[in-house]
């Protein structure tokens, strides 16, 4: 008899921080205590507070215990499992703020405010199990489809939820199901899966794949019963690794089955679904370029019309859906168009999923209703800043969105919303910014990316983000003019209006949206040459307080370009002469304020 | 993304071709075979030099340019072969915002190594990778396939030295 289970993040999180050895130590340390057959060890997708990782949850109690190590687990077994007292140092501090009785995971500040309808199963079923898939009613969408409904009853359900494609578009998939499902059953159709999660920073995507894969082949079933089509296509990055390992063994055992395969549920329809790595080009997230690379060719994007509703994969009508989206529809087909529709704003229904990071405490992953305010997200659920810093600004959409800044972070966010503030909702990447990110560099970063990921076709996005590049470079080299930011301007709208696919067309997004909200520090780059972030190293410089400099020598020894040498003045109360900087000879390395103990130098 | 020939010499085994040939036998006919042929080419040879993409071509019957326009075009392919110490610093947005641009700096000054490149003796290569989506740990950066987290460029010495 089962009396505890032990789950354990085995999302990639996780994972890079031990957790796989930590589930092998806790499994022989509960042998060796002689309690196999009464605690069980799981290990599962990600619950998202990827901050506090290695993650472990004891139910029934529902202890959460964070940044656990192997040397943790014989303490774990023998005090929790054996003795029934959890380890106090390792739980999640939130839970402990009741003296006592610890709070309920759902009550603490993380959780409260989510809603997890894409991610229901991440962190509560083993991924590998399709039984416990099953009993957390899953297929049993497919059964009803199957069995009580009419492909377009399928259809229309879809189209009256509301869902729109969560990839970054928000296009509305019942719509694309419709666009696809004329003559069906005499013309070859594809489903295809958009799980080529390029956006740095984002890992939503990843983490629904390694935490319930069968979601996902369930609903990619779903739609091929819908438009008729008997043939899926996964393309997922190759660097997913446990999510493709994932992938493999819920497509095996759901052959094994008969949930894919022939003849599913007795009825007649055939489905199956095939694996196709991407191989890291960001322009295979636009659906286009993507089926190019599924036929084995250089990921290039092409003209629309003809849409892939009409002409994709192979040349036959294919419909494309982000994994985020499939997700959500066994439960839209489960529990009803108005459970769904409950959910959201007017134009944007359900729940969204961010991924949380950079200068925030609470990194990970989180599923919001759509129109939970950025305020809500950032400092309830994410903790706010760290280090006690001020919220600059936060980019949503990768290297196609924009930033919201500190005066907007009460917008309600749906898709509608974000695209009037320059933003955009794009797959689910939220970065977050402190007073310490200089905005001109971060434009430059996402378009080093772009520059970097143009596939080269078109001329607008070839060239054009190319040279919005080198104006940053000079204004970040301090060598820029006031011209510079209408150029940058007048160029952006050029390359937004006429690049072929939607990673030209919103390329210049970062750069458009720092220049309509931070555009003093653009001015202050070119015409006090100076970066008020102290991030752009050409503009600024290494100083020492001659003052709280104690003479002893360590810049300069550790300097590598022999710039630092001691002047002849003494500061009141120390023995040695202070040291000072030749800023014509300094590289900015930084090696001397790294190695500084009195922390007397300093960049301006 | 750029991509340079390697100088190294080929060293590919009559072991490593049989495997070639299998997965080759196995691929060829299914639609849009190319790409996993690749992938599973650079599995077996760890990288993907001329001399492997020459046989791909022959044996798949299609030309050396198709493979070549294929194995440049996506970042995955490495066309040069990976340092006993292959060092990968993730330069994606979480941890860029939280400096492992300066992460990436530090190690080009200890090991002399500009991002992108093998030293001559094959002993270290440094590359600036996309997001590896251990965003929690930002910045974070891998060692053959340990994973380093929470770094500050001074921790950079004593890693390094771990790998002498």
């Amino acid at each position: 008899m089962i009396r505890s289970h032990v789950l354990i993040c085995g999302g990639t999180g996780c994972t890079s921080s031990k957790s796989v050895e930590i589930k092998n130590a806790m499994e022989a340390e509960i042998l060796a205590n002689g309690l196999a057959e009464e605690v069980k060890v799981v290990m599962t997708g990600c619950f998202g507070l990827c901050a506090l990782g290695p993650i472990m949850i004891i139910y029934p109690e529902g202890t959460f215990y964070s940044n656990v190590t192997v040397a943790d687990a014989a303490e774990i077994v023998s005090e929790h499992l054996l003795k029934g007292r959890p380890v106090e140092r390792l739980v999640y501090h939130e839970q402990k703020a009741d003296v006592h009785h610890a709070t309920s995971l759902s009550e603490t500040a993380f959780y409260k405010k989510q809603k997890r309808v894409a991610l229901r199963n991440c962190g509560v079923i083993n991924p590998e199990e399709i039984d416990e898939y099953i009993a957390m009613d899953g297929y049993q969408a497919l059964g009803k489809v199957l069995t009580e409904m009419t492909p377009d009853d399928v259809i229309q359900t879809i189209l009256d939820s509301g869902l729109r494609g969560r990839g970054g578009g928000g296009f509305p998939t019942g719509l694309k199901w419709k666009f696809a499902s004329g003559n069906r059953g005499n013309v070859v159709k594809y489903i295809g899966c958009n799980a080529d999660e390029g956006d740095p920073g984002a890992f939503m995507d990843r983490s629904i794949l390694e935490g319930d894969p069968h979601a996902v082949l369930e609903a990619m079933a779903i739609a091929g019963y819908a438009i008729g089509a008997e043939e899926g296509y996964i393309y997922v990055r190759a660097e997913y690794p446990i999510a493709i390992h994932r992938l493999e063994i819920a497509i095996k055992q759901a052959r094994e089955y008969g949930l894919l395969g022939k003849d599913i549920f007795g009825t007649g329809f055939n489905f199956d679904i095939h694996l196709r790595f991407g191989a890291g080009a960001f322009v295979c997230g636009e659906e286009t370029a993507l089926m190019t690379s599924i036929e084995g060719n250089r990921g290039e994007p092409r003209p629309r019309p003809p849409f892939p509703a009409v002409k994709g994969l192979f040349g036959q009508p294919t419909i494309l859906n982000n994994v985020e989206t499939y997700a959500n529809i066994p439960q839209i087909i489960l529990k009803g168009v108005d459970w769904f529709r409950s959910m959201g704003t007017e134009k944007s229904k359900g729940t969204k999923v961010f991924a949380l990071g950079g200068k925030i405490v609470n990194t990970g992953l989180v599923e919001v209703p759509m129109g939970t305010t950025l305020r809500e997200v950032v400092e309830e659920i994410g903790g706010g800043i760290p280090n006690g810093k001020k919220f600059k600004a936060a980019q949503t959409g990768g290297p196609s969105g924009g930033c919201i800044p500190a005066s907007l972070i009460d917008t309600p966010i749906d898709y509608d919303n974000l695209i009037a503030i320059g933003s955009m909702m794009g797959s689910g990447g939220l970065i977050v910014m402190d007073e310490d990110t200089c905005m001109v560099d971060l434009a430059r970063f996402f378009l080093e990316f772009t520059v970097d990921e143009s596939c080269g076709k078109c001329t607008p996005c070839r060239i054009g983000t190319k040279r919005l590049l080198e104006i940053l470079d000079k204004i970040i080299a301090g060598n820029g003019e006031l011209e510079d930011l209408d150029r940058l301007e007048e160029l952006s709208n050029y390359i937004k209006s006429a690049s072929l696919c939607g990673l030209g067309q919103t390329a210049p997004n970062p750069v458009l949206s720092t220049l309509r909200y931070f555009r003093d520090e653009y001015v202050a780059h070119i015409v006090d040459k100076k970066c008020p972030a102290g991030v752009c190293k050409s503009l600024l410089q290494f100083k020492i307080d001659q003052d709280k400099c104690i003479g002893c020598g360590m810049c300069a020894k550790n300097c590598p370009a022999d710039a630092i040498s001691r002047t002849d003045y003494i500061a009141p109360g120390h023995k040695l002469a202070s040291f000072a900087i030749d800023t014509a000879k300094c590289v900015k390395c930084g090696a001397c304020m790294e190695k500084c103990k009195p922390h007397a130098i300093y960049k301006d | 993304m750029k991509k340079t020939l390697t100088t190294v010499m080929f060293r590919g085994t009559k072991a490593q071709e049989e495997q070639l040939d299998a997965v080759i036998a196995k691929l060829k006919g299914t639609p849009g075979a190319l790409m996993p042929v690749l992938q599973q080419a650079q599995e077996i040879y760890g990288y993907l030099p001329v001399e492997v993409q020459r046989m791909i071509a022959l044996k798949m019957d299609v030309s050396i340019e198709e493979v070549y326009g294929v194995s440049t075009f996506y970042s995955q392919f490495v066309l040069n072969p990976k340092g006993e110490v292959a060092i990968a610093v993730c330069l994606g947005t979480a941890c860029y915002v939280k400096g492992s641009g300066d992460i990436l700096d530090k190690i080009t000054q200890i090991l002399g190594l500009p991002a992108g490149s093998t030293t001559p003796d094959g002993k270290y290569s440094l590359e600036a990778t996309r997001c590896i989506g251990a965003c929690g740990l930002a910045p974070v950066l891998t060692i053959n396939n340990e994973v380093y987290g929470r770094l500050v460029p001074a921790d950079m010495e004593g890693i390094l030295a771990k790998y002498k």
